[in-house]
């Protein structure tokens, strides 16, 4: 079933097109990750998509309903898709657990007894349980990633939207990152990945994408992309990598 | 478990020249201490026109004669300050709130709070007293207050909110847009966003220039003397016209600075630790 569709987006910076017509669909439990140059539009892409910018033509449907629509209300929609970003994600003033509970009790209406039980399973189920009191600043910068990851996903949105979410980490803390989300792909969460891990996008995409400038050139299975690119650019692109 | 951790001697030792060295600096720190101060008072005390100056600048009489009055007027200016600090707290927050709100229905409410930075920042304190003071009076309306130490208190309240509005509005804007990205992302409105994630984070960055302000507010409070009042200044020049003696003017200075001094030393104290905090954060 689809939950997502891109249609024909654009989106300009001053003169600059960043996304000149995109396209893309995706379906209920599918993964897929985003590559590309830097620069090429993927932190754009997913932007529009969480109505954190306005798209400048072409529409965005979610459950079929135009969310690009002037009329739709952007809280409503961004209740239902979750983001994460490359960094700065987690609210430094606030424990771990208060940075967990806070939209599902003040924007989902959660008790805070049930939210912050909800938020301690959550913590358990990928080990950082003894973290619940902590403030963000004394935590590992994987395991912030870990934890604003949680709180993506504490209020059960219908799309997790990750934008390089490992790359401002160490080399050594990437995997536990990158063990969360494929716990997630497990669990059936559908997402959207913009990545710079090339093997990790092998394992764990549904479909690969490769944008350039703004321009969705190739999408298929990871075997395929990776294996036999029929795009010139995309080979390039690869073979740099 | 691991075993227990047992100081090495090297650590011993360690420790013990680091206590010699917290000694010598201790007592190096009184020295020196000790040496100025002593050099400063012979200063005076062999300057010329030392005898006079302490007659009537530090008089144990005049002190003694004037210091209930000035105590009393002390006390209504720790009054105006309490009454005046709360609410320019509040209404200069609200200022900042209102200049940061983006929808342009908002649109007039911003400009008159722009309108009133810009003019009530530019206007000097005691000009501002002394408008407010006699202009409002002179109007005759019903219903608006005539005494002089509430239309002072207003002025200064005036006065005082434009320039904490505007060190809100700068903590506001120090707060990483992606904060604001992420917050609103997790669906929160642009209420909420300011609310739970964005102004406390701000208002812990302003802390020490807020106390700042405290102080200067604190001591402006004397300028209320001008429409009369008896604070301590107004009952400080009342004494010092009586007995040709200016130490009452000594004594209300040093009521202002012995309650300004803890002031500042908790401000250096907030700082420091605020910059602790901000060394630890990634
Ligand atoms: N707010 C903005 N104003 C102007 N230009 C922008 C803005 N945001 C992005 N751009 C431009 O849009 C282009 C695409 O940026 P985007 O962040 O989407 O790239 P990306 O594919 O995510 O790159 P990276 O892999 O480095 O994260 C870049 O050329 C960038 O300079
Ligand atoms: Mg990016």
């Amino acid at each position: 079933m689809t939950l997502l569709t891109v249609d024909g987006v654009w989106k300009r910076y001053g003169d600059h097109d960043v996304l000149k017509g995109v396209d893309l669909t995706v379906d209920s439990h599918e993964v897929v990750c985003l590559i590309g140059a830097s620069g090429s539009g993927k932190s754009t892409l997913l932007r529009c998509v969480n109505l954190l910018e306005t798209v400048d033509d072409g529409a965005i449907l979610l459950d079929g309903a135009d969310i690009t629509d002037v009329r739709a209300d952007p809280d409503d929609v961004r209740k239902r898709i979750g983001i994460v970003f490359q960094a700065y994600n987690l609210f430094p003033h606030m424990t771990v657990l208060d940075n967990i509970t806070l939209a599902p009790r003040k924007v989902h209406g959660v008790g805070r007894a049930q939210a912050e039980e909800q938020a301690r399973e959550l913590l358990t189920r990928f080990g950082l349980e003894s973290k619940a009191r902590d403030y963000p600043d004394r935590l590992s910068g994987g395991q912030q990633q870990r934890v604003a990851i949680i709180r993506a996903i504490a209020t059960q949105p219908r799309l997790l939207l990750l934008d390089e979410v490992t790359s401002a980490l160490d080399p050594t803390l990437v995997n536990e990152v990158l063990g969360v989300i494929r716990e997630l792909k497990e669990s059936g969460m559908t997402m959207i990945l913009a990545t710079h891990e090339m093997g990790f996008a092998r394992d764990i995409a549904d479909t690969v994408c490769f944008l350039a400038d703004g321009v969705l050139l190739e999408r298929g299975h990871p075997d395929q992309i990776f294996g036999s690119p029929q795009h010139p650019r995309t080979r390039e692109f690869l073979s740099r990598t | 478990m691991t075993t227990a951790w047992v100081k090495s001697d090297r650590q011993k030792e360690r420790e013990k020249l680091l206590r010699a060295q917290g000694r010598r600096s201790v007592s190096a720190a009184t020295i020196s201490t000790i040496v100025v101060a002593g050099l400063v008072v012979f200063g005076l005390l062999a300057s010329p026109g030392w005898p006079r100056v302490r007659e009537t600048f530090f008089s144990w009489d005049a002190l003694v004669a004037s210091l209930p009055d000035i105590l009393r007027g002390f006390l209504l200016n720790v009054v105006i300050f309490l009454v005046a600090e709360p609410i320019v707290l509040v209404l200069g927050l609200g200022v900042a709130l209102v200049r940061g709100l983006r929808s342009p229905v908002f649109f007039p409410l911003r400009a008159l709070a722009a309108l009133y930075t810009d003019v009530f920042r530019g206007i000097p304190v005691v000009l501002l007293i002394y408008l407010v003071g006699f202009g409002v009076p002179a109007l005759q309306l019903q219903g608006v207050p005539s005494d002089p130490v509430v239309l002072g208190t207003i002025a200064l309240i005036l006065s005082y909110t434009s320039f904490v509005a505007e060190v809100f509005r700068s903590g506001i804007d120090s707060v990483h847009p992606s904060q604001k990205a992420a917050a609103r992302s997790l669906g929160l409105s642009h209420g909420q966003t300011m609310r739970y994630v964005v102004v406390p984070q701000a208002v812990r960055r302003v802390v020490p220039p807020l106390l700042n302000d405290f102080a200067s507010l604190q001591k402006d409070s004397a300028l209320v003397a001008m429409l009369g009042p008896l604070e301590a200044l107004r009952q400080a020049q009342i004494h010092a016209a009586e007995m040709f003696n200016y130490t009452p003017y000594v004594a209300a200075a040093l009521l202002f600075v012995a309650l300004t001094v803890p002031l500042a030393r908790f401000t250096d104290h907030l700082a420091a630790r605020a910059a602790r905090q901000r060394g630890g954060a990634t």
